[in-house]
């Protein structure tokens, strides 16, 4: 079984975000970055399927020469390995954009699975791994918790809202959009790491695609949102806040 | 501008984000002076269809089929083609569910069209229709346009617009059948039985006092803090997705959107950055108290009162001052 994984590179949670005047995206310099977590849960599903299945895990990631860095780690835990689409504004492109360079990556090979984060922790769409299945011609599920695959179908858990599930059946290849806490994402051991080293990068420049990206639409402008609602800040020492905090609960929300 | 709004139903209940999504939809047929249009599919759901059609709108789509009476993405697609194909819309509405999230974004791209999905808002300003959504987990915003020509497609977070706030109708709108042709070979999933996990061992909407941990508590190891604050204020413990999906807490202590919708007369968030999936599941509470790090944690934003520091300062000091006050 051959598994594409799409892996995206967000900047690092704690990264101050600043935002240059009028601007549409943040000032890179100086922050850090890192694997979008949700993608670790279809890496780590990908990796399992091929321990059961056999075939190859292959990463994928779209985005400047730093992204590379998350390839190389999706290799150490155990991709076999990774294609690296790069384009240095990937974030100016919108959804559909974005999935159309990816979708021409992916068809130039043969793959059975094709799994992506549920959602990326910068740009947050929601969307790509349904823009795939649609560009790919693939059938597709989304939010899985739980993948089983017998004679070229597969037994789908999919999570509804509210603490409902569903059960579905799709056949292959599809694409999938993996749901955070499927599994246990490993960690990645050091003779991975140095077996990663010998695995390849294919790159391939965005704009070498030929796919058309003509925008549908544009992020005119990010900022950090007005406040609507009056909080009170308690503020002092960490003791001094929570007296402060005590005091409230009991006089003013009469909540204690 | 003509607006289609899509509305979502399961086994002949409503999916109430689509009332919401009505609301925006007709604030936006009024300021550009169009027509609204609601659509409702599935399969015996006509008397939804005359239900919706007592809102203000201008017609109602009835679009039943046997394929379309459980949800699939492929079907759904299909006539949803069919449909905008006939009602020639300039802007598709439609809720951000887990199941429009599903299908949405290939019903816009079979088109050739993009979707801005998930807003918290929008804004018509000079004839221009902006949408809001978030970006950076909630930590900015962003104001995004269309670009290209219509139809465009959009979807509107739950709790962006209040339901309460749909207009009724003056008469009720004709509700109109619209045939889609559908075939099984279309279908190439197959939608199996719906359940819930093993019975829930807390019911946390009944609780008064919920302390709610996130990843804020970085191990495990660390979870007795919150437990003893919890037992201190005598309330419930929660969490976030990330601690249930450590496994730390069971699923059932998990809130959010696939987690339990709760309502305390006190939630207390620690380590919580306020992601709204999480915020669906506990803004009705009374009174919100949030401690986190990062004076911008859009918890702040549904929290009443603040505190910006360490947790592992926090709690201990605000579990020795609880103790405090109940013995003075
Ligand atoms: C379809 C879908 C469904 C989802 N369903 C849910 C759901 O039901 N419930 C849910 O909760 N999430 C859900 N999520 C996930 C959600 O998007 C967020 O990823 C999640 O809520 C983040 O959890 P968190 O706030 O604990 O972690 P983070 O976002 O990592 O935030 C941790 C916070 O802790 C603060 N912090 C760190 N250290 C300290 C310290 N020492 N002292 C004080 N503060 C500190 C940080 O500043 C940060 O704000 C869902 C996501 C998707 C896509
Ligand atoms: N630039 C990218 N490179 C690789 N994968 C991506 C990229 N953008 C999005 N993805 C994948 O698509 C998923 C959903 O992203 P999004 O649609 O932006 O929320 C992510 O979790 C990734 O798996």
């Amino acid at each position: 079984m051959n598994i594409a994984v799409c892996i995206k590179q967000v900047p690092a949670k704690d990264a101050p975000l600043q935002i240059p005047e009028g601007g549409a995206w943040i000032r890179e310099t100086d922050i850090g970055f890192e694997t979008n977590e949700p993608d670790g849960y279809a890496l780590e599903e990908a990796l399992r399927l091929k321990e059961k299945h056999g075939g190859e895990v292959v990463a994928i990631s779209m985005g400047p020469e730093r992204v590379k860095q998350t390839i190389k780690e999706a290799m150490a835990k155990g991709a076999d390995r990774g294609i690296h689409v790069v384009d240095d504004k990937f974030f100016q492109l919108d959804p559909l954009g974005s999935a159309r360079s990816l979708a021409a990556a992916i068809q130039k090979e043969k793959f059975d699975l094709i799994l992506t984060g549920l959602q990326s922790d910068d740009h947050g769409f929601g969307q790509t791994g349904v823009l795939l299945a649609e560009l790919l011609g693939l059938p597709h599920a989304t939010i899985i918790m739980q993948i089983e695959v017998q004679d070229g179908r597969m037994r789908l858990k999919r999570e509804l809202e509210a603490g409902w599930f569903q059960w579905m059946e799709a056949p292959l290849p599809a694409v999938l959009s993996i749901q955070s806490g499927i599994n246990k994402p490993r960690y990645a051991t050091l003779k991975g790491i140095m077996a990663a080293k010998k695995k390849e990068i294919a790159s391939i420049p965005r704009a070498s695609l030929g796919v058309d990206a003509t925008p549908t639409q544009k992020v005119e402008r990010i900022y950090v949102p007005a406040k609507t609602k009056k909080t009170e800040i308690l503020t002092g020492t960490a003791r001094e806040a929570a007296a402060k905090l005590v005091e409230k609960l009991k006089h003013e929300a009469r909540v204690l | 501008m003509k607006i289609l709004l899509i509305t979502e139903q399961r086994d002949a209940t409503w999916n109430k984000v689509s009332f919401e999504t009505l609301v925006a939809a007709q604030q936006i047929a009024a300021q550009t002076g169009g027509k609204l249009v609601g659509a409702v599919m599935g399969k015996g759901v006509d008397t939804l269809a005359g239900a919706l059609a007592t809102k203000k709108l201008d017609e109602v789509l009835l679009v039943e089929h046997d394929l379309l009476e459980k949800y699939t993405a492929d079907g759904y697609t299909h006539a949803l083609k069919q449909v905008i194909a006939q009602a020639q819309p300039d802007l598709v509405l439609l809720p951000h569910t887990y199941q429009v999230r599903d299908f949405a974004p290939k019903l816009a791209a079979s088109l050739g069209k993009g979707m801005i999905g998930d807003c918290i808002g929008y804004r018509y300003e000079n004839g221009k229709l902006v949408f809001v959504r978030q970006m950076f987990q909630g930590k900015t915003a962003a104001d995004v346009a269309f670009q290209a020509a219509a139809p465009w497609f959009a979807t509107l977070q739950a709790g962006a617009f209040r339901a309460d706030q749909a207009q009724d109708g003056a008469a009720k709108a004709p509700v109109n059948h619209v045939s889609v042709n559908l075939k099984p070979e279309d279908i190439r999933t197959v939608p199996l039985e719906l359940f819930r996990e093993a019975k829930q061992a807390v019911d946390l909407t009944q609780a008064p006092i919920i302390v709610a941990i996130g990843r804020g508590i970085k191990e495990q190891k660390n979870l007795p803090l919150v437990e003893n604050l919890a037992k201190v204020l005598g309330g419930e413990i929660a969490a976030s997705r990330p601690i249930c999906d450590e496994g730390w807490l069971p699923m059932d202590r998990q809130i959010g959107s696939s987690g339990q919708t709760v309502a305390p007369k006190l939630y207390i968030a620690l380590g919580i950055s306020g992601a709204i999936q999480h915020v669906v599941g506990m803004k009705g509470s009374r009174t919100v108290v949030a401690v986190n790090k990062d004076a911008n944690a859009p918890i702040f934003e549904v929290a009443d009162y603040g505190i910006v520091g360490d947790i592992f300062e926090v709690i201990p000091a605000l579990a020795e001052e609880l103790e405090k006050a109940k013995s003075a």
